[in-house]
């Protein structure tokens, strides 16, 4: 490729991501904005103070369940996960294509039907509108990809490696950070990642189950989208992306320190 | 999509579990939570479709199902997600093929870009239809620019983009979103290919064209197909973009059914259900297909749209 095509293509890139992201931020950013005017003819904070300021709380309200919630379904993901994940990698057992296929079921089947069938079920038992229920619910939808990643991790994954380590002489803490954690560690930040990632974006189960009364921040973000304030739902649009874009930087960085590239490698 | 975790070349010899309990502790709280409320919700919902109340009272019928098929709405609604689903899945097919081609040829020059390529995987659909919606709508930035620049006289002559009875705005969030997990299946094709055989090639005198046609498509052609299934099967189910950025009527299957479940007419909530059950199984039907046809060689089965 030629520097022309390089520099072409690069800026190709830049644009197509950077155009909607750019957008929301203008937006956000804009105190007086009239049409057709491309450019806002007065910028401020005014979006940005609301959010923060006591008649905009349920926006942070929003945030705090969204938070809770992603990080409670991420942890009971991830420690559910690792231990179905590490039975499936390490171990050969009766029936263990069928538990295979139940764990990918959730993958393959969307959502709508399942939470549409849940809906009455937790009426009655009260889980409905409930922190507890949206958990529950979420769980089922994260729960496969830790599964799925630490299957992978222990289908590579040799205990004897702590022995040789224990043999050379480190104590139990050193083959501990020094060799476990090593290896199972970029699937834990996997995992979790994920899994928060997943329930932090959830849209639909949400609705259904919440009944919109547990306002998380994309329950919130779309009733502000009807409310027609462009600036402040940009902003808050702004605050549910960028969560979303730290997890990425986060498992980037432990993707590429995955220990199945290095062993392939 | 955690690429090159699942890798199930390197399978040492596996080892019976040290007991039964072990295992069963290991799997059941897991297996549990699936059979429970993934596997309950499908037989819940099985039940309120076939006709029996939540008291189990009432006799099983098919009436909500042929109701749901025989309504002219539905065959519309079903051409209508098809056309969402395939245009996005094809467009987003051809734009992650040049790009992974791209990022493969320019190697670790290109890593700074390649990291903000990335970025729409993390961003959630509906933010991302919001983002659209700002850049897209009559009053939107792009119409601003294209006003200001004298392309057009006023916000009416800017096309509808959103909210158009042809999903524009719904395909363009489905394309931004899903290019870079295509392509990122393609690069992990392409980085685990033979090196030698395209200079192989080369040094035969295969031209460019050839040596793509031969060698790199097939190398790359299960990957390409089992993720543009996959995004097709994703943009089919989904329900808060077409809600957003699409017409209020006709809308896709998703939308379709939510509206028949939640509307004031109790009556119509198990016609609701049984649409979402027919959407779920044509949607399962096209990923075991993806799975079928384009089985991965063992290493690409975690991948999966987050």
């Amino acid at each position: 490729m030629n520097r022309a095509a390089r520099l072409a293509f690069y800026l190709a890139v830049v644009l197509a991501v950077g155009l909607p992201l750019f957008s929301l931020g203008l937006w956000s950013f804009s105190a007086r904005w009239f049409f057709p005017s491309p450019w806002p003819s007065r910028l401020g904070l005014r979006a940005w103070e609301y959010i923060f300021s006591p008649a905009g709380s349920q926006v942070l309200g929003a945030l705090g369940v969204s938070l809770a919630l992603a990080g409670v379904t991420a942890t009971l993901s991830t420690a559910l996960g690792l231990g179905a994940g590490r039975a499936l990698g390490a171990w050969e057992f009766r029936g263990k294509r069928l538990v295979v296929f139940a764990f990918a079921l959730p993958l393959v089947i969307p959502p709508l039907a399942v939470t549409l069938g849940l809906h009455l079920w937790f009426l009655r038992l009260g889980l409905a509108e409930t922190f507890l229920g949206l958990a529950a619910v979420h769980l089922v939808f994260c729960l496969p990809y830790p599964v799925f990643v630490f299957f992978g991790v222990f289908a590579g994954y040799d205990p004897a490696y702590e022995e040789q380590a224990m043999t050379l002489g480190a104590s139990r803490r050193a083959t501990l950070f020094g060799v476990t954690l090593r290896l199972v560690g970029p699937g834990l930040a996997t995992a979790f990642v994920f899994s928060f990632l997943l329930s932090w974006s959830q849209y639909l189960s949400t609705l259904v189950v919440g009944g919109g009364k547990m306002a998380t921040l994309p329950i919130a973000l779309f009733a502000l989208m009807n409310s027609g304030d462009r600036p402040v739902a940009a902003a808050v649009c702004l605050v549910f992306i960028l969560p979303a874009f730290g997890c990425l930087a986060v498992a980037g960085r432990y993707l590429s320190h995955a220990p199945g590239r290095r062993a392939r490698g | 999509m955690p690429l090159g975790l699942f890798d199930a070349t390197n399978l040492k010899p596996k080892s019976r579990p040290p007991g039964r309990l072990a295992l069963a502790l290991g799997i059941g709280p897991a297996l549990l939570v699936i059979l429970v409320f993934f596997g309950g919700g499908l037989w819940l919902g099985a039940l309120e479709a076939l006709g029996k109340g939540p008291t189990g009272a009432g006799r099983l019928t098919l009436e909500h199902f042929s109701n749901v098929l025989l309504d002219p709405d539905f065959l519309r609604a079903l051409a209508l997600t098809l056309h969402v689903a395939g245009v996005s899945s094809l467009l987003a097919c051809l734009l992650a093929l040049g790009a992974a081609l791209a990022f493969h040829r320019l190697g670790s020059r290109a890593r700074a870009v390649a990291f903000i390529f990335q970025a729409p995987l993390a961003a959630p659909h509906l933010a991302v239809a919001v983002a659209i919606m700002f850049l897209l709508s009559p009053s939107g930035l792009l119409s601003r620019l294209g006003v200001g620049l004298g392309l057009f006289e006023s916000a009416a002559g800017f096309p509808l983009l959103v909210n158009d009875p042809w999903f524009i705005g719904v395909i363009v969030t489905y394309v931004w979103k899903e290019v870079p997990f295509i392509a990122l299946m393609l690069m992990a094709a392409l980085a685990g290919s033979e090196e030698g055989l395209d200079e192989a090639a080369a040094t035969l005198k295969a031209g460019p064209w050839q040596r793509f046609l031969h060698v790199t498509w097939p190398t790359i052609m299960p990957a390409l197909g089992a993720a543009g299934l996959i995004v097709f099967a994703y943009a089919f189910a989904n329900f808060e973009t077409p809600l957003l950025l699409g017409p209020t009527w006709p809308t896709p299957l998703p939308v379709m059914s939510y509206r028949m479940w939640s509307d004031i007419d109790l009556a119509r909530r198990p016609e609701g259900v049984a649409l979402a059950l027919v959407t779920g199984m044509i949607t399962a039907a096209l990923m075991g297909l993806a799975w079928a046809v384009f089985r991965p060689r063992a290493g690409a089965q975690g991948d999966e749209s987050p």
